[in-house]
């Protein structure tokens, strides 16, 4: 009987001594997140668990699981075929997916929910532009889906690609390099915070690679987020970079 | 980067609106040729048929509703496709607007531009048909009306037809028959128009069909898009 009292009384003793020591660690919890090594208690800006998907009988990803924080790239490397751009797209709501989670901001919520979109922005393999409109124009349409912008706005994100002495031309007059810089032209001024490119320094000059390096590390250290499918080296500071693998396309 | 308020959904169907009004006024080709096969094949009842007024007028109303069906149809094949092709729409579909709202803007741009002038032309093509133009305004209410729902009715059709290599055919086999409804109202208000009676009554039942297009028809082709695209 004895035995059996101090055995229940023993119970929730122990429960205290635990309940304290975690208290102690809670409250020292704040900076024991940025300790490396320590477990994380908050949660990243975006995670993806156990994202599938099929194209037909054929798996392009299966259980694909990453997690991205604020001011981080994701660098997306893999064999041809083995699914980064489907990754990129599903990641958009641009695909469907068979299975995945995605959580944003640590609010679950689906691919193709409008406020998560809002907060992204997607360049593809080839820039979304219009053949015979001007890259000032492309510039206004495309943007203005998202926000309101004056023509000062569209200015000066042209000038810092350096794009302002062909953004009056038809683009369709211009080199897939020059609509690369139009397309990153927009894409700042979007006003995302993840921002998914597939191959993103495709077609570009030295120079053209230099001014995207330096949007891509200004968009991180303002605390943007990078996903990005890509074979070339983007150059950027290699502790914010992570990276992420598939494997070859399985049948 | 500057801090700048998120458009709301009506600047954004401006923004569709202003862009494809561009693209009209640089590709004046893709906007006229509807135009000028529908006079083209209005024109020609009279050589390959009779010259007598009467006879044609008797066949007026089919004619120019065929015709102006047949001529918004060549037009409805261009209407997603290009924007499908460069990313137009993916940027669409992740602008964090609805997309059904961003497609009716959308087709609310291409009926402007090959609906509205079709409905315009059609009491002048009807003059070689014999059709007095009094009837103008039956016939312009008709048209416009029908046009419209089938721009509608036409933009699920080119969403579902998007992953479909040289899909226009396949396009006109989807749309026509869901068109029947509108050609047989439209055609008779047409009649009543020209004979001089009231068309109303078929002009509310075309009034009808339109508004339930509006209401059905923008959400189907968001759907249909979204599988075109993946």
């Amino acid at each position: 009987m004895l035995v059996l009292h101090r055995l229940l009384l023993a119970a929730p003793v122990a429960e205290l001594v635990d309940a304290t020591d975690l208290k102690s660690v809670g409250r020292k919890a704040v900076p024991v997140r940025f300790r490396p090594g320590a477990p994380q208690l908050v949660m990243s800006p975006l995670v993806v668990k156990n994202l599938t998907v099929y194209r037909g009988e054929r798996a392009i990803l299966s259980r694909v699981s990453f997690e991205l924080d604020a001011g981080r790239v994701m660098i997306v490397t893999g064999p041809n075929g083995a699914g980064k751009t489907t990754l990129l797209r599903t990641l958009c709501g641009l695909v469907e997916p068979e299975d995945g989670q995605l959580c944003w901001r640590a609010v679950p919520c689906s691919f193709r929910d409008p406020q998560y979109h809002l907060e992204l922005a997607y360049l593809g393999h080839d820039a979304p532009l219009k053949m015979d409109l001007t890259g000032r124009e492309n510039l206004r349409g495309l943007v203005g889906l998202r926000r309101v912008i004056g023509p000062s706005d569209v200015a000066m994100a042209l000038r810092e690609m350096q794009a302002d002495s062909f953004a009056d031309r038809a683009v369709r007059t211009l080199s897939a390099g020059q609509r690369r810089r139009i397309a990153f032209a927009a894409l700042g001024l979007m006003g995302a915070t993840l921002w998914v490119l597939d191959e993103p320094i495709t077609n570009l000059d030295g120079a053209g690679e230099a001014l995207v390096q330096t949007a891509l590390s200004r968009h991180l250290s303002g605390g943007g987020m990078l996903l990005a499918a890509t074979h070339q080296p983007l150059g950027l500071d290699p502790l914010r970079c992570d990276s992420l693998a598939l494997g070859a396309a399985r049948s | 980067m500057t801090v700048s308020k998120a458009a709301s959904s009506w600047q954004a169907a401006r923004i569709v609106l202003q862009r494809e009004w561009l693209l009209a006024v640089r590709r004046p080709a893709q906007v006229l040729q509807p135009l000028a096969f529908f006079a083209v094949v209005t024109a020609m009842f009279p050589l390959g048929y009779t010259p007598e007024l009467a006879k044609l007028r008797a066949i007026a109303p089919g004619v120019l509703w065929v015709g102006a069906l047949l001529a918004s149809l060549l037009a409805l094949e261009h209407l997603f496709r290009e924007d499908a092709s460069d990313g137009t729409l993916e940027q669409y579909v992740l602008s964090g607007q609805s997309l059904t709202w961003l497609l009716l803007a959308k087709t609310i741009a291409h009926w402007l531009l090959t609906g509205l002038p079709l409905t315009l032309m059609a009491p002048w093509l009807g003059v070689v048909l014999g059709v007095p133009l009094t009837a103008a305004t039956g016939v312009m209410g008709a048209l416009a009306l029908g046009t419209w729902t089938l721009s509608l009715l036409g933009s699920i059709g080119a969403g579902l037809t998007l992953g479909v290599r040289r899909g226009g055919v396949l396009l006109s086999l989807l749309t026509l028959p869901l068109a029947v409804p509108v050609l047989v109202f439209g055609a008779r208000a047409t009649e009543l128009a020209i004979t001089g009676d009231s068309p109303t009554g078929a002009l509310y039942l075309l009034g009808s069909l339109a508004v339930l297009g509006l209401t059905l028809a923008p959400l189907a082709a968001a759907a249909a898009v979204r599988i075109g695209l993946e």
